[in-house]
């Protein structure tokens, strides 16, 4: 259980006796040189990301956010992440509930496939796409042929973000899952829930920091995809543009300031995105405590 | 000793080890003498089998599974020779070698400092500190081509970092510094993640033993503490590689993707796509495919390791 919980909590460890921890300068430099290199590849960078933002006034700031193609982007984002998270949801559910509550031949081999999206480069993720209903793909004469439009617009950009997004939720459920058994579950049946009751009201509360957990980072990453939607993108502005690939035009055609205004607001979303994924580490960690304890008084 | 380590594996069953963030994470064989049990009288009690295994393997085969045999389907119909061309080309090649080396250095930093960073915030407190450890976090948030502009702004030559190299005659902005500037970047919080857990849950008996033996601090550290943690620090250091590897928005701006100096692979294959040439795409698509499989291989074994190596203490 608490191996399987590991990845969530950070417990804090407690204060050290003299003899185990190193002399005061020694810590004083490790502390320092941890610092300096986030410093210089985290916090500089995030806190350039704001500056440069502002560098023509709050005025532009709000003026390049508000342009209808930077709206535009802000919409299509929207619209992928709102399509990929709840269907890689379904499916990580429907996933972790096979693979951690039952025993079958060949879990191993399910277990790498889902794990596939993650190997592979962006860049592949949407070059697959593009071989598949591209002009020259396998189903590129059909889909022209019944004048279906998928590569190069808006449907291609929403299949390569469910591709790249599509182990988070599967891969943070599973290990919870499997750490809570099937007791619970049985009893539930014993007394006479049925199937949808018992996943609904037993199973589901008591994943639902793993759940949440696995949403977060999905959503995280379906936002800010950038390799895989630029292939499959086509880049038409206002149309099929979302945005990160909005920042990129922006930035390419010089207008810095514009870019780096679209950029925070994805910036944004990332230190939402971690606050988030602390509070519910935090959470993780409380639900935790009270199992392990009772778990340390049985033995 | 390996006898010894032999016999503990084969006793204990593999932990789940869910810490990692990599591949492979999952039980091997779940419990030995459990599924047994589990075979006779539980497997069917709970519903929903075949309805979840069903639209599980469904949805895997329509979003996964079609789409990456393309790749394979694609590359069979090719032309060898124009196969050969198109990943041995001069400029292609010149494109690994960066990539790789790029990737191998990138890892190679994040490496030692994140080894320093997890022993810091594992084993330290500072003001601000849980800040700090939740923003360590923050390249696996933020989007590669936010990270990818913003590591451009600081350190070209007039940024806030690149004003102070400058002058010592360093470029980073648009040379091969800056590529590993970003894959540094990308890679940073994967070894920190990796062994912060393992730091965390380490016994601090078998210190305080070494201590109480006449032990000094690094004697502690580098014969107690190290060997404790060298399957998650290899494990992390493969997953930052593996991930530098195929990255690519965060690299094409820093990058200025100059033919022959700082163009990545996966920037090849956009620029092959954008000349409509999908075989050589494919083609290069394919050997990077094959080397990121090598590095799945080795992570998924250094984790088989380090999960026996964890059930055995």
């Amino acid at each position: 259980m608490g191996a399987a919980i590991g990845h969530l909590t950070r417990g804090t460890s407690g204060p050290r006796t003299g003899q185990l921890t190193e002399p005061r300068w020694v810590r004083f430099l490790l502390i320092g040189v941890t610092l300096g290199f986030l410093a210089l590849f985290l916090f500089v960078p995030l806190a350039a990301v704001f500056t440069e933002a502002l560098r023509k006034g709050w005025g532009y700031y709000f003026e390049s956010i508000r342009e209808p193609n930077a709206l535009a982007s802000i919409r299509l984002t929207l619209l992928a992440a709102g399509i990929a998270v709840p269907l890689n949801l379904v499916f990580g559910v429907a996933a972790s509930w096979c693979i951690a509550k039952f025993q079958f031949w060949g879990k191993n081999i399910l277990l790498t496939l889902i794990d596939l999206p993650f190997a592979v480069s962006p860049v592949i993720s949407g070059l697959i796409y593009i071989l598949l209903f591209g002009a020259q793909g396998v189903f590129g004469g059909w889909l022209q042929a019944h004048d279906i439009k998928i590569v190069f617009a808006v449907p291609g950009i929403v299949l390569a973000t469910i591709f790249v997004t599509f182990p988070f939720v599967a891969r943070e459920l599973i290990p919870v899952m499997q750490s809570t058994g099937t007791d619970q579950e049985e009893a539930a049946l014993v007394l006479g829930a049925n199937g949808w009751q018992t996943f609904f009201k037993v199973t589901l509360p008591s994943v639902k920091w793993g759940l949440l957990y696995g949403v977060i980072l999905c959503n995280a990453r379906a936002m800010g995809e950038f390799g895989a939607v630029s292939v499959v993108s086509g880049h038409i502005r206002g149309l099929t543009n979302t945005m990160p690939l909005h920042v990129e035009i922006l930035y390419n055609e010089y207008n810095f300031a514009a870019a780096f205004a679209v950029a925070s607001l994805l910036a944004f979303l990332a230190l939402i995105t971690l606050a988030a994924k602390t509070y519910v580490e935090y959470q993780f960690q409380k639900q935790a405590e009270p199992i392990s304890a009772s778990e340390g008084y049985v033995a | 000793m390996t006898e010894r380590r032999l016999m503990k594996r084969t006793n204990t069953m593999l932990i789940p080890t869910p810490w990692t963030l990599g591949a492979g994470y999952w039980p091997l064989g779940t419990g030995l003498i459990a599924p047994v049990k589990l075979h006779v009288k539980k497997r069917f009690v709970l519903p929903g089998f075949g309805l979840s295994l069903g639209y599980t393997i469904l949805y895997l085969g329509l979003i996964v599974l079609i789409p990456l045999s393309m790749l394979i389907v694609k590359t069979s119909t090719l032309d060898w020779a124009h196969v050969v061309t198109a990943i041995a080309s001069p400029r292609v090649v010149a494109s690994y070698k960066l990539s790789l080396g790029a990737s191998a250095i990138a890892a190679v930093i994040n490496a030692f400092f994140g080894l320093i960073a997890a022993w810091v915030l594992v084993r330290y407190s500072f003001p601000g500190k849980r800040l700090v450890d939740a923003l360590v976090d923050l390249p696996f948030a933020l989007p590669t081509a936010v990270a990818g502009i913003a590591l451009t702004a600081v350190y070209s030559p007039n940024g806030w970092i690149g004003k102070y190299l400058e002058p010592h005659g360093i470029r980073v902005a648009y040379t091969r510094l800056g590529v590993l500037v970003a894959l540094t970047f990308i890679g940073l919080p994967f070894v920190v993640r990796t062994i912060q857990p393992v730091l965390e849950e380490l016994d601090t008996d078998i210190e305080e033993a070494a201590a109480s033996l006449g032990a000094n601090r690094w004697q502690t550290f580098f014969k107690v503490i190290f060997p404790e943690l060298w399957p998650a620090w290899l494990t992390g250091f493969a997953l930052a590689f593996a991930r530098a590897l195929g990255e690519y928005g965060s690299v094409v701006f820093i990058s200025g993707n100059m033919p022959f100096r700082t163009e990545i692979t996966p920037f090849l294959i956009i620029t092959k796509l954008e000349q409509y040439d999908y075989a050589g795409a494919t083609a290069i698509a394919c050997v990077m495919l094959g080397a990121s499989f090598v590095l799945l291989l080795t992570i998924n074994i250094l984790q088989a390791r380090s999960a026996a190596f964890k059930s055995a203490r």
